[in-house]
């Protein structure tokens, strides 16, 4: 077993523990920094994929920013422990099975299908510098990089708009 | 070198969580978590695919899917705070208003 394999495994143990620690935990700022960690630990894994600049961006955007808004509306409403209702009796054990079927289908797609087989090969030095990245994001990708520019822009009007006080009302 | 297959297997499965977590939790805040863990999981495969390929698209692409995603996060906290005020409850089975 080489170092990658053994780094991999380990990284990707934790992944998986943090991703179900977010689902099984009950209060929800537990799952916030669960989900924290699955991200830092995705960023690593973006590393070693020759993909700096987008985990530099996965632990600004996501971790740093994204996370931050969760956990400022979890404490602004005061929600972390929602009152245990009576949940439907068919709701839990059909959503299992049906999250076995997924898996199945994505095991049977990766197992049986061939597509995606093969070693990740060793990439030329500068692979995903983010020298490269931007070279790419402002010659062939401008266009679609100005319309996130415009969304990033209505999402945040929106954000204000929604979360506004009417006036004149009570 | 680790195999392209556990890389994907890796994102299946965080993918498979993430669509749990949507169809078990009562918690509007971590149904959003678990979208936002499915996106993660897209975007691992999407860089994994992008080495084996040495093309730099997919790397392009999780960025433009990580701005849509705070975007949308933006949008929809936004959503949850306004739902808060009118039923002063975030409960996930109480939000049946627009049911007929």
């Amino acid at each position: 077993m080489t170092v990658d394999l053994l780094l991999f495994f380990i990284i990707a143990i934790s992944a998986v523990a943090t991703a179900l620690g977010m689902l099984l935990s009950r209060s929800a700022v537990y799952s916030a920094m669960f989900l924290v960690m699955n991200f830092g630990t995705i960023a690593v894994f973006y590393i070693m994929l020759n993909a700096p600049f987008i985990a530099m961006s996965q632990v600004s955007v996501y971790a740093g920013a994204i996370m931050v808004l969760f956990i400022f509306v979890i404490m602004l409403l005061g929600t972390e422990l929602l009152p245990t209702t009576k949940a439907l009796p068919w709701q839990r054990p059909l959503a299992l099975v049906l999250a076995m079927m997924l898996a199945a289908e994505a095991i049977y797609l990766l197992f049986f299908r061939k597509a995606t087989s093969g070693q990740v090969p060793q990439p030329v030095e500068s692979f995903g510098s983010p020298q490269q990245v931007g070279q790419l994001l402002f010659s062939q990708y401008l266009l679609p990089f100005e319309i996130t520019s415009i969304l990033l822009l209505i999402a945040m009007v929106g954000a204000i708009v929604l979360t506004k006080k009417e006036k004149g009302g009570q | 070198m680790v195999p392209v297959t556990y890389y994907v297997a890796l994102s299946a499965i965080l993918f498979t969580i993430g669509a749990l977590g949507v169809l078990v939790r009562r918690n509007p805040l971590v149904i959003f978590m678990s979208i936002e863990l499915m996106l993660n999981a897209a975007n691992l495969a999407f860089v994994v695919f992008a080495r084996l390929y040495q093309n730099l698209d997919g790397q392009i692409f999780v960025f433009f899917v990580m701005t849509v995603s705070a975007a949308e996060v933006a949008v929809g906290l936004a959503l949850i705070v306004a739902i808060f005020r009118s039923k002063h409850s975030i409960n996930i089975d109480e939000m049946n208003s627009l049911k007929g």
